[in-house]
């Protein structure tokens, strides 16, 4: 990646990767004594495909916690679009055009999928409570609006069969896409997942590797995911952020980072022969 | 009121007919989809522009006539109109089984040398990618949905609404050429290619002209009455004949709408919404269906479970003869109109069915039990029996003339005749032209007159000219003893319990029955649910003791049924094991319409079925699966073997 010039760079199979869209510069993040990230610095590139691996307790999901705006990091600065971020709160991210999911589903178990993933959609409507409860002026036009881009997602997803379902009757792998399914109503410019495949069967997994290539691939939409399983990340990573102990001890492409010998010894084991 | 129409000069092609459609029912819907959750409509004159648009695209690419052009997909209307667009330039359509996999559609797509794919998303064309070296005369594919495909080399790639804008903007030159490949369609031109799905050997294409298609769909809807109102749901493999005589044939000859599913999980919900009045399902469904309602009423609350149970009863005793309009006293019809109130009608629309005028089984025996109870709901439920190379229809049954145990009187225009080895021959204009570079197999099956054989053993019933099918005539064997040996009676028998998914008999030349179960993951699955049976895995559950003394029961009550048959009482099952795993068509045990493939499963299972003769209590196995990418695993089991008691002729008599 020395080669990497400003413009961005063109993965193996021949996508064309832009300029940075974010940058973190020398972030650390305490929690009272202890330090769960420790002078961090990557950038994530417009419409690549950035994974953060490490073992447990790395600081993965703080890292992706900071990116959202949920932390906010004792020192160092995040540049959005080349320009600092100040500290905003999540919604105010939101706002910029970031959306994530989380580890441990946070969807609203009594909705159904349609209504949870028409959630996604609320840093897009501008009608008033007023407007909505008169159903005035345009907020017919606004729900139609919205309900289209959320069919277009319910149907990208395939998951049309579960559509009045409340998510809490869902099995885990399909609420994690109904999860998703939210974020992508959002219409982000950076999508965060964490941890999209924890708890799922093979096939779900496989499933999800495609969901989240295709909406690479469809929407353009760059991805930063948090993912334990090393398959999947050397599969549908562009470039790896590896963590151990809140330090980076490895970024690069997936190669790169698997003949790295920090690497190796801290999270894909020794081989022993 | 709904047009109908009688024969008429000129229209001897689908073509022919989608543009009559398009003129006499223009704005009358023709095709629905649900897209984005909503059902989208086209009219006879938006889909002939659909279809014109895309033979126009296709004539532009170079399709010449007599071309094949393979159709692989799920019921879409695109799929339909690449069906029509294809016959519209003069080739030949030939729709293949979504679910095949790679392998199988080499040998097709080599066999009719394909020149031309339309594959309806990503799946199918990187499975038509994957075998593309292997396919020299393989020239272009279109696919519908973008979806997943932009990065692909386009050298040989087509969007379909890229080729029909191309279509749309074709020169006069064009426009009258494809005019003229119409024209010279006729009756004896082909319409369609299906590919059997062959319980024995490599699958056969079978060629059905325009006169086999037209004629048989005009016979069924005179036969049934049915109209441009009635609406059916096409849900069923595009490659099956009864899809495509249904749809393409029935569809384009009298105007009824067509409706496709938004996504295979969501049939049920959108069989619901339609509400079709022409109906087709085969046994399986609606035995799926009937489990459905039993588990869902096992969990309602008493009081609806009262009703449910006592209504129920009431429609098994007079729901029948009300359907088939035999005296009912006023009592009972009084009874009977409260119970559909409460019952019947709610129930038929959560099952989607209210609205079935005409609903058809057909492809397996049904269970009298489940044939019954759809009945007795007042669901005009009938058999028919066909085959591909009848274009479907050989007998069916007249309302008010409606049995289980039948399948009918012979359809419109066939002639029926049972041989000399009591199997079945039918004579008809549905009679399929040949089978495709395979002349020996079509004099094998069709003799100088026209006479096909059918490969069924079956009679005529005197009293009522009904046709009744006892199994394959080659199934039908002898046990070692002389005794007559018809798998198929037996196995269809414990299919109709809702635990037992599938079974295979084994018999011939062999001095008594064994038999493999299937059990029915969902039924059983249940049943250990309320039993608080813990499992892990499919292949657990099949080898609970539980389960196998519950299957031993029903094999034993199976056995007290054939022992009063005085020709197939030797049918009776002394030995009997649960399979590890479920037969499937992926690994070549069922054909694609699951009918069971048995040559193949003696052999694959060769050790279990020593195991069954040799009397050992246990057998270990391993066996190859096949996974629906098309890797394969290896899984192990050791299975028990039990024993079924056996009834003795002499008992019988002792009985009476």
């Amino acid at each position: 990646m020395a080669d990497m010039a400003d413009a961005g760079y063109t993965t193996a199979d021949g996508r064309k990767i832009g300029g940075i869209v974010m940058e973190m510069k020398n972030i650390t993040l305490r929690f009272g004594g202890v330090v769960a990230i420790k002078d961090i610095s990557f950038d994530i590139r417009e419409g690549e495909i950035r994974a953060i691996i490490g073992p447990n307790g790395a600081g993965k999901s703080s890292m992706l916690n900071v990116i959202n705006g949920f932390y906010h990091p004792q020192e160092g600065d995040i540049f959005f679009h080349g320009k600092k971020r100040r500290s905003l709160k999540p919604y105010q991210i939101a706002e910029q055009g970031t959306a994530r999911t989380f580890q441990n589903i946070a969807l609203f178990k009594g909705m159904s999928t349609l209504d949870n993933i028409m959630t996604g959609r609320i840093t897009h409507m501008k009608t008033n409570l007023l407007d909505q409860m008169l159903w005035w002026r345009s907020a017919e036009a606004e729900e139609v609006a919205n309900r289209e881009v959320v069919e277009r997602i319910i149907d990208f997803l395939e998951i049309q069969a579960i559509r009045k379902t409340p998510v809490g009757r869902l099995p885990y792998g399909l609420q994690k896409r109904v999860e998703l399914g939210r974020a992508l109503a959002a219409e982000p410019k950076l999508l965060l997942l964490d941890e999209p495949m924890a708890g799922m069967n093979v096939e779900e997994k496989e499933d999800m590797s495609r969901f989240i290539l295709d909406v690479n691939d469809e929407f353009g939409t760059t991805i930063a995911l948090i993912e334990h399983d090393m398959g999947v990340v050397m599969d549908i990573a562009d470039r790896v952020v590896v963590m151990d102990y809140g330090k980076k001890i490895g970024d690069g492409t997936p190669s790169e980072v698997r003949a790295n010998q920090a690497v190796i010894d801290a999270y894909l084991g020794v081989a022993h022969d | 009121m709904g047009a109908s129409f009688s024969a008429e000069d000129g229209l001897q092609s689908v073509p022919a007919l989608l543009r009559r459609n398009a003129t006499t029912l223009a704005n009358a819907p023709a095709y629905r989809e649900k897209e984005l959750g909503i059902w989208q409509t086209w009219s006879w004159s938006q889909v002939q522009e659909e279809v014109q648009a895309l033979a126009l695209g296709l004539l532009q690419l170079g399709v010449k006539k007599g071309d094949f052009i393979a159709i692989i997909g799920h019921n879409r209307p695109c799929m339909y109109w690449s069906m029509s667009a294809a016959q519209s330039v003069g080739a030949v359509p030939v729709p293949l089984y979504e679910d095949a996999v790679a392998e199988e559609m080499v040998y097709v797509l080599s066999h009719c040398s394909a020149r031309f794919v339309i594959a309806a998303d990503q799946e199918q064309v990187d499975k038509v990618i994957e075998i593309q070296d292997r396919l020299p005369q393989f020239e272009q594919m279109i696919y519908a949905d973008p979806r997943g495909l932009r990065k692909y080399n386009h050298a040989r790639l087509h969007q379909f609404s890229v080729v029909q804008d191309q279509g749309r903007a074709a020169t006069d030159a064009v426009r009258s050429e494809l005019d003229d490949r119409i024209a010279a369609l006729d009756y004896d031109s082909i319409c369609v290619m299906l590919y059997t799905s062959g319980t024995t050997g490599k699958p056969k294409g079978v060629v059905l002209s325009n006169r086999n298609i037209i004629v048989s769909a005009r016979n069924a809807c005179d036969f049934d009455n049915i109209t441009s109102n009635d609406a059916l749901l096409s849900y069923l493999p595009i490659a099956w004949v009864g899809d495509f005589i249904f749809t393409l044939g029935q569809s384009m000859w009298c105007g009824l709408c067509v409706n496709c599913p938004e996504s295979k999980e969501t049939v049920l919900s959108d069989l619901r919404e339609i509400g079709p009045s022409y109906y087709f399902a085969p046994p399986r469904i609606f035995e799926s269906m009937l489990t459905t309602v039993v588990l869902r009423m096992e969990d309602a609350s008493r009081p609806k479970q009262k009703m449910y149970e006592y209504f129920m009863a009431h429609a098994k005793n007079v729901g029948n003869d009300i359907l088939d309009g035999k005296p009912v006293s006023t009592i009972d019809r009084l009874k009977y109109a409260i119970g559909d109130f409460t019952t019947y009608a709610p129930l038929k629309n959560a099952l989607g069915l209210s609205r079935v005028r005409v609903g058809y089984t057909a492809g397996e025996a049904i269970g009298p039990e489940i044939f019954d109870f759809f009945r007795s709901l007042g669901i005009n439920l009938k058999q028919l029996y066909g085959q591909t190379e009848a274009s479907v229809f050989i007998t069916l049954q007249p309302d008010g003339e409606v049995r289980s145990d039948t399948v009918g009187v012979p359809a419109p225009d066939v002639e029926v005749k049972i041989g000399a080895n009591g199997e079945v021959y039918y004579r008809s204009p549905g009679v399929f032209v040949e089978y495709y570079k395979n002349p020996e197999s079509t004099a094998e099956t069709k003799d100088a007159d026209g006479w096909v054989a059918t490969g069924d053993a079956g009679f005529f019933e005197e009293s009522t000219g009904h046709l009744r099918i006892i199994d394959r005539a080659k199934d039908v064997a002898k046990l070692s003893n002389g005794a007559m040996f018809a798998p198929k009676f037996v196995e269809n028998k414990l299919k109709f319990y809702p635990s037992i998914l599938e079974a295979v008999v084994f018999g011939a030349a062999r001095d008594h029955c064994c038999a493999f179960i299937n059990i029915d993951l969902e039924a059983v699955g249940n049943w250990a649910e309320r039993n608080n049976i813990s499992y892990a895995s499919y292949q657990e559950l099949a080898g609970h003791p539980q389960v196998l003394d519950s299957i031993q029961g029903y094999v034993e009550e199976i056995n007290r049924q054939v022992a009063v048959d005085d020709m197939l009482s030797g049918c009776q099952i002394h030995r009997f094991l649960i399979l590890h795993k479920e037969l499937d068509a992926d690994d070549g045990e069922l054909t694609r319409t699951r009918k069971v493939r048995r040559k193949v499963i003696t052999e694959k299972f060769k050790d279990l079925v020593d195991a069954l003769y040799d009397g050992s209590q246990h057998i270990d196995t391993e066996t190859e699966v096949t996974y629906e990418d098309g890797r394969k695993g290896k899984i192990s089991a050791r299975l028990t073997i039990r024993e079924a008691a056996v009834q003795t002729p002499a008992q019988k008599v002792a009985a009476e």
